[in-house]
Order: C-alpha cells, then sequence, then structure tokens
C-alpha cells in the first residue's frame, strides 16, 4: 500500500510501487484528466504537478510520491465552477480535440503559480514541452495570457 | 637613512615606472580606420559559402548568439571563472557590431584578438586556435558575417573583476599562451586528414572544451583532448583516454557529429547539442575529415560483444521513470537507441554528465531534428536521484563505483543545466 496525497486528499494505492502515478490516476482512482498520450515524457497530454511544479505523470514511479504534494486538474476546479486557467481555456476556446489540454492547463498553471506575470518569452519557453497535434497554440497561449491577467485582477 | 630610503624608493618608482612603460609598448595596439560597410554584392558567392561552411565549424552563431536572439547579434553570457563575459555583435552593424570593421581589422581580431579599436577581446573568443586559420578562411568568414543582415544590438557589459576588466592584462596572457603562426600540415599523414586537424584546431577549436586548462584558462598543450569541461558539462577526452565502451569508429562519429546521436555512444547534450546542430549544415566530406583525425586518435580495441544486463525491475525509480524508454525492448530501442551499458555519460569516470542528463534531459531543438529527453529535477528528490544513479552505475557499467555523485548533484542543482 502507497499513501498518495492527491489534490490534498490521501489516497491508500494498492499497486505495485514501479507503477507510474498516470495509470493509478486513470485506473485505480477515476481521475480521467489528466490523458496518456506518448507514455514516454515526451508529450505533456499527462501533466500534473508536483510540489508546484509541471511534471509527466507517465513517467513517475508511485514509489518516488509518499509525502508529496501531486495537483491534477480535478484539484483545479469543476465543470460548473471551473479554475481561473481552466476558464481562460474556455473563453479563448483553445481546446479543439482537447486531448492536450489538460497538461496544458496544468503546465500554465504551475508557470502562474510562480510566475504571475510572465513575458511571452517565458510563456513559450514554460509550455514548450506539451504539444498539440490540432495546432490551436495560438489560442492556448491566448488562454495563458488571459489566465494571467485574471489572476493579477483576482490578487488585486 | 632616511636619504637611503628615499633614494631606494625613488629607484624602485623608476623600475615600476619602466615595468610599466614595457607592459604599455607591448600592450597598445593602434585603431584600424573605420570603414563604410562594403556592399554585399562586393564579395564573391564562393567565398561567402566557403566562409558559411567555416562559420559553421567555428560555432559562430552559438556563442554570438543570445537565447531567442538574433543570429550573430551577440548578447549571450559566457560564464567564465573570472565573471561573465557577453558575447558581442558581430553582424555587420555600424554602430554595434563590426560593419565598420575592415578585413584587416578582422584579421587581426582573429589573429591576435584585438578589436578594431584596439582593444583586447578576452581569450574566451577562440583566438588562440583562429590564428591559425589561413588569410583565405579568415577571409570567407569575413564575407560571411559582412553580407548577414545588420542588426542593432549592443551587448550588456561584462562581470569581470578588478584587475581582469582592464583589458592592458590580457597582453600578458598573450604573450604566455597565445602561438601565433599558421596551422602546418602532417606531410606523413592523408588530405583527409590534415583537414580534420585544420578544421579542429585552427576553426573548430574543439580543444577549447576537449582539452584540460590551466589556471589562466589556457589549454594545457602537453595534454591535447584529454578531457576538459564547459558549462557544468565535462567533455571527454578524444584520444587514448576515451572513455566510449564501444570504439569510436569514422562512420559512429560522422554520423553523432552531424546528427548529435550515436546508437553506440549517446546523444550530444550540453554544449556539445549546439555544435551537432551546426555541424549538420556543414558538407560530410568536411564532417567526415574531422572524424577520421579524431578516430585516429582514439583507442581501438577489437569490438567486443557486449552483454547486454538484463534488465530486471530491482529498481522501481528504474523501471517506473527509465525502462520505458531504456528496457531493451522500449519504442526507442527499437529505432537504434543505446543501451545504457554503451552510454559515454553512463561509463565516464565522474558522475556529472550522467547527472546533469537526468536532472535536466535533452531540449527539444525548436524547429530541427535531434534527441530528447524529459529532465527529472522536480521529479527526483536527492536521495532517489542518488540511488537511481548508483543503479545505473552498478547496473550498466564495469567501472568502479563513482565516489563523487553528492557533489556533482549539488553543483548541477546549483548551477542548473546548459
Amino acid at each position: 500500500m502507497i499513501t498518495l496525497t492527491i489534490n490534498g486528499q490521501q489516497h491508500d494505492v494498492d499497486a505495485e510501487p514501479d507503477t507510474p502515478l498516470l495509470y493509478v490516476l486513470r485506473e485505480d482512482l477515476q481521475m480521467n484528466g489528466a490523458k496518456f498520450g506518448c507514455g514516454l515524457g515526451q508529450c505533456g497530454a499527462c501533466t500534473v504537478m508536483l510540489d508546484g511544479k509541471a511534471v509527466f505523470s507517465c513517467v513517475i514511479p508511485i514509489s518516488l510520491l509518499p509525502g508529496r504534494e501531486i495537483k491534477t486538474i480535478e484539484g483545479l476546479g469543476t465543470a460548473a465552477v471551473p479554475g481561473v486557467v481552466q476558464q481562460a481555456f474556455i473563453d479563448e476556446q483553445a481546446a479543439q480535440c482537447g486531448y492536450c489540454i489538460a497538461g496544458m492547463v496544468m503546465r500554465a498553471q504551475a508557470l502562474l503559480e510562480h510566475n504571475p506575470s510572465p513575458t511571452e518569452e517565458q510563456i513559450r519557453d514554460e509550455m514548450t514541452p506539451n504539444l498539440c497535434r490540432c495546432g490551436t497554440h495560438m489560442r492556448i497561449l491566448r488562454a495563458v495570457r488571459r489566465a494571467a491577467q485574471t489572476m493579477k485582477r483576482v490578487a488585486l | 637613512m632616511a636619504h637611503r630610503g628615499a633614494w631606494v624608493l625613488g629607484a624602485g618608482g623608476v623600475v615600476v615606472a619602466g615595468a610599466v612603460a614595457a607592459f604599455a609598448a607591448i600592450a597598445w595596439r593602434p585603431q584600424i580606420e573605420p570603414i563604410s560597410p562594403p556592399a554585399s554584392n562586393s564579395f564573391s558567392p564562393e567565398v561567402v559559402k566557403n566562409g558559411a561552411v567555416l562559420a559553421a565549424v567555428g560555432d559562430c552563431a552559438v556563442c554570438h548568439t543570445a537565447a531567442h536572439g538574433r543570429p550573430f547579434a551577440g548578447g549571450r553570457p559566457l560564464p567564465t571563472p573570472f565573471g561573465i563575459i557577453y558575447a558581442t555583435n558581430i553582424t555587420p552593424d555600424v554602430d554595434t557590431g563590426i560593419g565598420a570593421w575592415s578585413e584587416q581589422a578582422f584579421r587581426r581580431a582573429m589573429r591576435q584578438g584585438i578589436d578594431r579599436t584596439g582593444r583586447h577581446l578576452y581569450p574566451v573568443l577562440p583566438y588562440p586556435h583562429f590564428t591559425r586559420a589561413t588569410d583565405e578562411d579568415i577571409a570567407g568568414m569575413y564575407a560571411f558575417l559582412m553580407t548577414r543582415a545588420p542588426l542593432r544590438a549592443e551587448a550588456p557589459p561584462n562581470t569581470v573583476p578588478f584587475p581582469l576588466n582592464v583589458r592592458a592584462t590580457i597582453a600578458g596572457w598573450n604573450l604566455l599562451f597565445l602561438r601565433p603562426g599558421v596551422w602546418r600540415a602532417d606531410p606523413s599523414q592523408t588530405a583527409e586528414w590534415n583537414r580534420g586537424s585544420y578544421l579542429v584546431d585552427a576553426v573548430g577549436h574543439c580543444g577549447a572544451c576537449h582539452t584540460p586548462h590551466n589556471a589562466l584558462e589556457a589549454e594545457k598543450d602537453t595534454k591535447p583532448f584529454a578531457g576538459g569541461e564547459a558549462e557544468g558539462w565535462d567533455a571527454p577526452a578524444l584520444q587514448a583516454a576515451s572513455p566510449a565502451v564501444a570504439p569510436w569508429t569514422v562512420e559512429a562519429l560522422t554520423a553523432y557529429l552531424r546528427t548529435g546521436f550515436s546508437t553506440e555512444h549517446g546523444a550530444a547534450a550540453g554544449p556539445m547539442a549546439a555544435v551537432t546542430q551546426e555541424l549538420a549544415a556543414v558538407p560530410e566530406s568536411d564532417v567526415r575529415a574531422i572524424a577520421i583525425y579524431f578516430a585516429s586518435m582514439m583507442p581501438h580495441p577489437p569490438p567486443m560483444a557486449q552483454a547486454q544486463p538484463a534488465i530486471v525491475t530491482d529498481n522501481p525509480t528504474f523501471a517506473g521513470a527509465c525502462e520505458g524508454c531504456h528496457g531493451p525492448d522500449a519504442p526507442m530501442t527499437r529505432g537504434g537507441a543505446q543501451s545504457l551499458a554503451l552510454s559515454s555519460a553512463v561509463n565516464a569516470r565522474s558522475s556529472r554528465d550522467a547527472i546533469q542528463m537526468i536532472l535536466h534531459g535533452l531540449a527539444w531543438r525548436e524547429g530541427h531534428a535531434g534527441p530528447y529527453m524529459p529532465g527529472f529535477a522536480s521529479v527526483l528528490s536527492d536521495p532517489q536521484m542518488i540511488d537511481v544513479v548508483r543503479y545505473l552505475r552498478s547496473h550498466f557499467s564495469s567501472g568502479a563505483p563513482w565516489t563523487d555523485i553528492e557533489s556533482q548533484l549539488r553543483a548541477a542543482r546549483r548551477d542548473g543545466g546548459a
């Protein structure tokens, strides 16, 4: 049994220690926000936050995670009350097929939590590891900028 | 006594003044008159083309381009043990670049490390190598740079402390370490080997990273290519001391230098990634010549059948984080990637490069094909890093256990990746 702290709640997980976090999220805990894309840490569809940083959950064995804070997109908001970054992605209609979007939102969330006023270069650098096959990059970038603006207004 | 003391003081003053005057005579260089930038069509396309190849071999753009910056416009910080030196703008902008430089001024900078105005340049510009280039090739590089778009860009001020910020001190360094003279062919070697030797020594300045440096940051002439360091990474030895498990062949070196990847050794990482990116645009014959030159210095033991260590999931970190790509049947290995048993980093004397690679990975090369690896700096705690690095060494290498893991990890966390 391995205990994981996800979105502030403890979960006891009965899985092999080398099981990737993504599999546990989706198969054991029914948190299906994070997606399986490549399974190799190359595409970013599985991005979640670990101790405040964006990471690829498909290449993180759960044995590494006791005592660490995991945040998934389920922890940002709900369909009824979306989080700031989620709302910005909705407002900019940044999803086409939507498969990459949960990962994009989590990476943007991690960026804005440690840098509330990123420059355009910092946004592009930070978002680079996450791929979008539909090509909605310009909308995704607009959504990240919008989320930064909203967060600033909320903070004021 | 007082009288005598004054005399000694006076004589001492004369000696010091004389020494200062003599040094000033050595250090002082005249300015070379500014010119109006020559028209692009005043250079022949063949000369410019030759210059483009040499500029790529010489990695001009690698240092003289800032992150997100425009090519050759400078501004990249170059960390040295003596402070940060910013690469300057080498586009033909008259005010902030080299637009007012004549070919003579450019040649003097390449041969002696003196800028157009007579000021000493820091030897982080590898003029101790460029001084060996032929007049023709220096003219080619000049033609190539002078036909780029002029870009206005001022480099930030260097952070070099006194007394090294007094540029005349570099004249002393030059007296000790600058060996003027054009490169000479070795008549006992083939034309290809000599071409490689020339490109490596006079243009590519491979020794700037792969040769150990002395306390004043000059390359140790007595130990060419014995292994050096660059930007937090170890640059492996390129001669008999090469740590490679599979012998480097001309073919493997050529492929590695042009693609940044060798199935039998690993991926170009750290500062080497940009070098291979530049070489991708160089004619294959020239890259092959470089490969022939280095392969001639490498050890050539008979190729051994490498026993592929059985992957057993006795380390959950490796099994969950690494095996998806580095396991025997992983998609990446089916594409021809190496076993970690052949990895240069895993078999190196120090854990430094393996740690850099695991922490920082290999970034996407925007707009270019190339190897990629995600970094694990945000995932692995220090004890978890130490555990997996020890496992890698003991499981995949027959080398002695690393004793520097903790210190290298601290340094790599502190300084970040290249």
